[in-house]
């Protein structure tokens, strides 16, 4: 095909492949001989299946390959998440920004550590409505982020977006997206035309553990492992869908079992340790690129509400304060620290650095000009007569 | 030019888009190896191989999703649902994904993708399985809606459809897919989206129909036709970008309108068009514009009960007299 020229990726996948689309299409085969008999019943049928875990504090750097530059550049990219979400939370106050602000401050291990496992601009990216975190640690630019926020015309979405819709088509992020659930077949779709291309693209989909009820997931999972698509579905486990705790929500806690009735390898990763979400991640990459779908489920924690309105009285501090204690960002500086690959005085700067850029991104948000009235009707339709009705 | 039956024009626009661009594939429920539930597809699988003609399960949220995914990263998907009564477990999918999307990344992503299948009344198969869909999408805006009345029109709208660059839903009809027509053999036929149809030009009453109620607009000009009045027959052929314009225009020739509807009445096509012709051409009309719908109720079982529920010739028939006031 034509596109594929285009990609230098390509042919290295290609070969890699254990099925490619040009070879099996996706469709089944109607009369498969070696189908059994499903009337020639056994005595029982058994079930066994093992799920990985990636336990917290078990992977060094080393063993990932990062040198200290990027153990820095990770530092900063989990740093101006944060940083950038205290400051949104503040102007959320000072009414700069409205409607929903879904906070991601806690959960930021889980966007550094994914980011590690794929080519950006390559491979593509979908999550939910939490979606600042993924976004910059995706290297979306940071004034546009904060513009968007703002409403204004510079950004991410030209202001029609708002919080929970960041899109970046050059970095191949595709939504933030705000119906629980509903992005995860899209998240396949986008898969499935990675491997009709041919192209060696892998599509991460996010998803919160509230989504985990939404039908969209059995559907979507069932089409991946039906058409061996190249998608990794991330459960982001923080443990409450808006106010209602996992255990409250599911028969079964363990949502990584989600993917047993589909075939797909599942694992269970400690999301407080940007390590282990690195190592797991790239695994899931790496079957992905064999047209392997599979789901890993994240556990993470958010210490904001749902949302900037939620005062959170379903939890106790304790448990908040517990949670705090193992925070990822903490957790990377005293690992920098204690091995002696970084100071104090430097992460500082990093730090200082960090609120400089997210300063400068409000400055840029507050002199960036409101949408104009007359592009109300513009990108409705790809035709540019809008409105048809005169 | 060849005769064609309805389902025959339907692929061979599908046919000769995909032989053009290698982008485009058909996806949905027994689309490939049963050769498709109304046969609309049938020999696709096997010219076109298990990559390209798709056999999904009964999963339509799945797969009108998995399609948007797949136009949001550059393939053109023509997505069928077996019937469009079945759309509506994927009615997120149309309604907060593919129709919205684009506007909420400011442009970023475009949908160049078609939903196809059978819309409406198929018979005596009771309240679930004959819906009208026509009015819940046109609502939507970033949604286009296309309804082509005969096998000709089917095929030059549906070749529109697949190569337009924003969301196309295509509706189609059981009762239609067997009718045959003369088809246009003309190198890469194509009619374009958003043009109405003057299918019979008229000075007494101007008559809106599509879809199988073109074909009672039809009768019913013929019935006025004896008793010595000209109706002018307009067939929309697109609903939404709809051709008001040559609708107005006919209005403001014929001075009364009736309009042929086949779904339920409230907050219709017909509600939308009596309103365009009530603000853009009040001075002009001679009477109130009238429907012929559905009646205002689910679709019954019963065969008398479900004559009588759907729009009837003689209904419209009544309707073009009483505008006329003979």
């Amino acid at each position: 095909m034509a596109s594929n020229s285009q990609n230098p990726s390509t042919d290295a996948a290609k070969d890699d492949a254990t099925t490619t689309a040009e070879e099996e299409g996706f469709n089944k085969p109607q009369n498969e001989e070696a189908r059994p008999d499903p009337l020639d019943l056994p005595d029982t049928l058994e079930l066994e299946e093992t799920f990985k875990v990636y336990r917290g504090g078990t992977i060094s750097h080393e063993e990932l390959d990062f040198d200290t530059e990027k153990l820095l550049e990770m530092y900063r990219n989990m740093l101006l998440q944060r940083r950038f979400e205290e400051r949104s939370l503040q102007m959320y106050r000072k009414q700069k920004i409205s409607g929903f602000l879904h906070l991601y401050i806690g959960q930021e291990a889980v966007s550094t550590g994914s980011v590690q496992s794929i080519n950006i601009g390559e491979d593509s990216v979908i999550t939910a409505y939490r979606d600042h975190g993924i976004a910059l640690a995706m290297g979306m630019d940071t004034n546009a982020c904060m513009a968007e926020l703002f409403g204004k015309k510079d950004g991410c979405s030209k202001g029609k977006g708002g919080s929970m819709h960041f899109f970046d088509r050059e970095k191949r992020m595709f939504g933030g997206h705000g119906i629980v659930g509903q992005h995860i077949p899209v998240g396949v779709g986008i898969a499935f035309a990675h491997k009709y291309k041919q192209d060696g693209g892998v599509c991460l989909t996010f998803l919160g553990d509230g989504a985990v009820g939404q039908g969209a997931l059995h559907e979507a999972s069932n089409l991946a492992g039906l058409y061996d698509l190249p998608v990794v579905l991330v459960i982001e486990n923080n443990q409450y869908a808006m106010g209602t705790a996992v255990h409250r929500a599911f028969a079964d806690t363990d949502l990584c079992k989600q993917a047993v009735p589909y075939g797909m390898p599942a694992s269970v990763v400690d999301g407080m340790d940007v390590f282990s979400v690195t190592k797991a991640m790239r695994e899931h990459v790496e079957m992905a690129r064999n047209n392997q779908p599979s789901l890993v489920e994240i556990r993470t924690y958010r210490y904001q509400g749902h949302s900037v309105s939620d005062p959170a009285n379903y939890r106790t501090k304790d448990e908040l304060e517990k949670k705090k204690s193992e925070d990822a960002i903490i957790r990377l500086k005293s690992y920098l620290i204690d091995n002696d690959l970084s100071s104090n005085d430097e992460l500082d700067e990093i730090d200082e650095e960090v609120k400089q850029e997210v300063l400068d991104a409000i400055e840029f948000s507050d002199n960036s000009p409101l949408p104009d009235l007359e592009a109300i009707y513009d990108d409705v339709y790809v035709q540019e007569d809008y409105p048809f009705l005169a | 030019m060849a005769e064609l039956q309805f389902r025959e024009a339907i692929r061979a626009a599908m046919t000769e888009e995909m032989e053009r661009d290698e982008d485009i594939f058909l996806i949905g429920e027994e689309v490939a190896e049963y050769d498709g539930a109304y046969k609309v597809s049938q020999g696709m699988l096997d010219q076109f191989g298990p990559k390209r003609v798709i056999d999904t399960p009964i999963s339509e949220n799945g797969f009108a999703g998995l399609g948007i995914g797949a136009a949001m990263n550059g393939l053109r998907p023509i997505v069928e649902f077996m019937t469009f009564n079945f759309s509506f477990v994927a009615f997120d999918q149309l309604l907060n994904n593919v129709a919205k999307i684009r506007y909420m990344s400011g442009g970023q992503f475009s949908f160049p993708i078609v939903f196809r299948g059978p819309n409406g009344a198929a018979g005596q198969l009771a309240a679930t399985h004959n819906t009208s869909v026509e009015s819940f999408y046109a609502h939507i805006p970033g949604l286009k809606v296309v309804s082509p009345s005969t096998p000709e029109d089917g095929k030059g709208l549906l070749k529109a459809a697949i190569r337009d660059d924003d969301p196309v839903v295509f509706l189609e009809s059981e009762r239609m897919y067997g009718l045959k027509g003369e088809v246009s053999d003309e190198d890469d036929f194509i009619l374009p989206l958003g043009k109405a149809h003057i299918v019979q030009e008229g000075d007494a009453v101007t008559i809106v129909a599509n879809g199988k109620d073109y074909y009672i607009a039809l009768e019913v000009a013929d019935r006025l036709s004896e008793d010595g009045y000209q109706a002018e027959v307009i067939d929309p052929r697109t609903i939404r970008p709809m051709d008001f314009d040559t609708i107005i225009e006919s209005i403001k020739k014929t001075n009364r309108c009736v309009v042929i509807d086949e779904s339920n009445p409230f907050a219709s096509i017909s509600s939308e068009i009596a309103f365009q012709i009530q603000e853009r051409a009040f001075d002009y009309l001679d009477a109130p514009v009238k429907r012929v719908t559905a009646k205002d109720v689910p679709a019954p079982y019963a065969k008398n009960l479900m004559d009588y529920y759907m729009p009837q010739a003689d209904d419209a028939y009544e309707a073009c007299r009483q505008v006329m006031y003979v």
